[in-house]
């Protein structure tokens, strides 16, 4: 490893996610010399990235997978839509507008599109999905960059991005766990991800709710870059107490259970808490509008823990769940396997079922079957739960990502003090804050990432010959 | 006989029917190959549907790759692996007779004896039974040895093989077979559809995480220089009793213009297979089967280059060593074709059918 510290980099990419290989990728393309310094190790490398599906793609016509068209402003009352206004409305629409020349540059780099040929896939329009998902995008891309020269150290963790008279001249790394050693740059491209991973700030920031909380991504991310930033005086962006956590399978895996654990029965079903007792309306909306308010619900529970209980009506109405629901023939049954208080059970489902009413359900669209006279109200698909066999699924708060993050500006140089950085860019999840300060766009995160870690790749390996010249005069 | 268990306690299919259903949660993989949409078909997967899905699979080995959830991650998924054990188990309970089955599949040594045992047989009737006088070939075998030695060495295999078939279809439920389902399936086979990759473009057999196409070229030699070595025999079978115009043939007759080629490719297709075998991982198919497997591919490159030997060798005192060999080759070949790899082809074929009926 000591020949990697010898030398004076053109540019260090700290983080193996997808906006670090767009700006490992890009800089190297320039003629630079870049060095990846990824924390997790080689099975793991690619952050939350891996765990993606897809990436929300600006078009106006037809362009590769995507159909029809869908165009800037469509797209920005999405986001508007999600996040209440909380955007910066320059950086965000930069970032919808180069989408568009995103998704051929990504295929010109090995990453590969599934073509749209599943009924399951609503969001074949606006969003692109990678063939194999976000894992197989991450290959392509190492494979990308191997191929360019760059040089990828696993294991990396980046404890230290020295900053001295606002000019970044090296990080301290640890290696394999090994001493810490310096790596020199003449730019530095910070693309690190969140701290979702680090339990205890997200205790800090939510309360020691946070403690029982599932991280629906990679362990690594634990935001020590960002923290170490921040101490040094980077501005920020976001809301440090907010996460976005959405409402998954209580028997996933504290870190990395990704995309399967997600639940989608809550529509069709009475969800309660641990004592027995509904606390809100389950069919408010179509789950994919409600997931994520459905993270904050449970959370706010006792033990932030919920139950989703269905009968056999319901069973195949949701896509498939990878763990297997709790089955009994009897709601007591049903009870006892999932230890909660049989009689309360039954007297909420009593109530519930006494208050559902004659009409039409439709499961796939709002279909105004809400119940009369119990509280909470049911306003949509509530029909009683009373064919045996009776099904039941645990609910937990599973984080997707954070929303503190470091401020940048239109190319995605980062600030402090109000001042910009002379060599220091940013992209991704680090910096997402800037334009999803709230709530979530489905495909927006990947978005965020290549449009931005192309940008900080680009400026980065710019400023590195700025930098050797500087040194040169 | 129980293969590796991924998961202690669970049988083969248990394994690949807990894997089944995480990819149905994720369904990520979807358009790498048919198993991903045959997998959305359903919520719940019987025995017979492990049997089928497995059989769809063609070890491509892209959901591999592409997958966040494989070792050291806690779901353990290695899908190709999964189904290819789940796979082989399948033509072990389909063998018959059931003494043999697994013995060739799982041994390249056994299968190394058959195709010694199938020298000294003929090289035995080549000595014993030599004729008076003949051309060609025909100066050390006649022509009514050889049919009387490969017409049942013919006709027994396939009599076997359409045993294992009609248990397999009743284990994946199959239904009537319809034109459309057998066009559906010819031109996926022919195409060999399920180690494209779909948009992917390639496979990741040998290169980790790299797309190639080189399994699927040599894939297709093999199989296309079967057919051809296949309808070069057929021909000359039917230049020999219906046009009355025995071997040996000229270089423009049909049995070689078919069976020059298909040689080449046998030959070619063969070695190719085996290098790859040694350097994918082998742990990503089923490890067990592994010297079974490039046994038979290595038995595949010397029936090609054998004959072609033999072609070259026309006329010299050579052929008297050649043909016995060659035969030997061809012999074993058949011989052992119900408990080998061979059976895959057919397996393929009517899991493709099966699936055709599936997506109507
Ligand atoms: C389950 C799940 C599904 C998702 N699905 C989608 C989707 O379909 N579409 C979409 O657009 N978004 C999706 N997202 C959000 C998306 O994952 C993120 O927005 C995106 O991956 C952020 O990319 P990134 O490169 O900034 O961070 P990451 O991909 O998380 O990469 C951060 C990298 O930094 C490394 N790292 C962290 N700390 C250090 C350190 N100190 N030193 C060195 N390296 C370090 C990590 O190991 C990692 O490689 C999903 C998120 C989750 C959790
Ligand atoms: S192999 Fe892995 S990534 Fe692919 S569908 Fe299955 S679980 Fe998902
Ligand atoms: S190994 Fe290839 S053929 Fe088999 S299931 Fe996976 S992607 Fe499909």
């Amino acid at each position: 490893m000591s020949a990697k510290s010898e030398k004076v980099w053109d540019v260090v990419v700290v983080g193996g996610g997808n906006a670090a290989l767009c700006a490992a990728i890009e800089a190297a393309e320039a003629g630079r010399s870049v060095i990846i310094l990824e924390g997790a190790p080689k099975t793991y490398r690619g952050g939350n990235s891996r765990h993606t599906r897809n990436f929300r793609c600006m078009h106006r016509g037809p362009l590769s997978v995507l159909t029809d068209s869908y165009e800037e402003d469509e797209y920005f009352d999405d986001l508007i839509r999600v996040t209440k206004g909380n955007t910066d409305e320059e950086l965000a629409r930069l970032a919808i507008r180069t989408s568009e020349k995103c998704l051929p540059w990504m295929e010109s780099h090995g990453v590969r599109f599934q073509p749209s040929l599943s009924g399951t896939l609503s969001l074949g329009r606006t969003n692109a999905f990678f063939l194999g998902g976000g894992k197989a995008l991450v290959n392509a891309y190492y494979n990308t960059a191997a191929d360019l020269g760059v040089e990828v150290v696993y294991e990396a963790q980046v404890t230290h991005v020295e900053i001295a008279d606002g000019r970044f001249n090296a990080v301290e790394v640890e290696i394999a766990g090994g001493a810490r050693q310096r790596i020199e740059g003449r730019a530095v491209v910070l693309a690190s991800g969140g701290f979702q991973g680090d339990i205890d700030w997200l205790a800090r920031a939510w309360g020691p709710a946070a403690r029982n909380f599932l991280i629906r991504g990679t362990p690594y991310n634990r935001g020590v870059v960002l923290k170490d930033m921040l101490d040094q005086g980077a501005d920020s962006v976001g809301d440090p107490t907010q996460c976005h956590a959405v409402a998954i399978d209580g028997r996933a895996p504290k870190f990395d259970g990704g995309i399967v654990t997600r639940l989608d029965c809550v529509p069709f079903s009475v969800v309660v808490n641990k004592n027995g007792e509904r606390f809100y309306d389950e069919g408010e909306d179509v789950w994919p509008k409600r997931y994520a308010i459905w993270g904050r619900l449970v959370a706010a529970q006792p033990d932030q823990v919920a139950y989703s209980i269905i009968d056999s009506k319901s069973a195949n109405l949701f896509m498939p769940s990878v763990f297997p629901a709790v089955e009994a023939d009897t709601l007591e049954g049903l009870a006892e396997k999932m230890g909660l208080p049989a009689e309360k059970l039954r007297q909420t489902v009593d109530a519930f079922n006494a208050a559902c009413r004659e009409g039409t359900f439709h499961p796939t669209e709002l279909d105004g079957l809400a119940t009369e006279g119990v509280e909470p109200q049911k306003t949509n698909w509530a029909r009683p739960i009373s064919d045996p066999p009776f099904y039941g699924y645990s609910l937990r708060p599973g984080v997707t990502f954070t929303y503190l993050g470091l401020k940048v500006d239109e190319t995605a140089r980062v600030t402090m003090g109000g001042r910009k950085l002379e060599n220091v860019w940013a992209a991704g999840e680090i910096m997402a804050g800037s334009i999803l300060g709230e709530g979530y766009l489905a495909g927006f995160g990947m978005t965020i990432g290549t449009v931005f870690g192309r940008i900080a790749g680009q400026e980065a390996a710019k400023g590195a010959v700025r930098g050797e010249n500087a040194h040169a005069a | 006989m129980p293969l590796d268990q991924t998961r202690t306690g669970l049988s083969t299919t248990e394994e690949a029917r807990r894997q089944i259903e995480i990819c149905n949660a994720c369904r990520y993989c979807e358009g790498y190959c048919s198993v991903f949409p045959a997998i959305t078909l359903q919520r719940s997967f019987s025995d017979g549907d492990i049997t089928q899905l497995a059989n769809l699979c063609h070890n491509c080995r892209g959901c591999y790759y592409a997958c966040q959830y494989t070792d050291p991650h806690e779901f353990q998924i290695n899908l190709p692996k999964a189904l290819a054990e789940a796979r082989s188990e399948s033509w072990e309970r389909f063998a018959w007779p059931g003494a043999f089955s697994g013995l060739f599949q799982r041994s390249g040594v056994a299968l190394a004896a058959a195709l010694v045992v199938c020298f000294g047989l003929l090289f035995w009737a080549g000595q014993a039974l030599r004729p008076e006088s003949g051309e060609g070939f025909y100066a050390f075998l006649t022509h009514s040895v050889m049919v009387a030695i490969f017409m049942p060495a013919f006709l027994l295999p396939l009599f076997a093989i359409s045993l294992g078939l009609r248990a397999y279809w009743r284990e994946v439920g199959g239904m009537p077979v319809r034109l459309t389902h057998l066009t559906r399936a010819f031109s996926e086979a022919a195409r060999l559809k399920d180690l494209s990759g779909g948009a992917a473009g390639g496979c990741n057999f040998e290169k980790e995480d790299r797309y190639t196409n080189v399994r699927r070229w040599h894939h297709q030699a093999v199989m296309y220089g079967f057919l051809l070595c296949f309808a070069s025999t057929a021909s000359a079978t039917m230049l020999h009793y219906a046009f009355d115009m025995p071997a040996p043939y000229g270089l423009f007759s049909l049995p070689k213009l078919l069976g020059i080629p298909g040689g080449l490719l046998l030959a070619l297709g063969g070695l190719g297979m085996a290098v790859l075998k040694t350097r994918g991982e082998k742990d990503l198919g089923a490890p067990a089967l592994w010297g079974g497997e490039m046994a038979f591919v290595l038995l595949l490159f010397f029936t090609g280059a054998s004959g072609l030997a033999l072609y070259a060798a026309s006329g010299s005192a050579l052929v008297g060593v050649l043909l016995p060999v060659h035969l030997g080759a061809v012999l074993a070949f058949f011989l052992t074709a119900p408990y080998t790899k061979m059976v895959h082809g057919f397996f393929r074929l009517a899991a493709l059918i099966r699936n055709a009926q599936m997506q109507e």
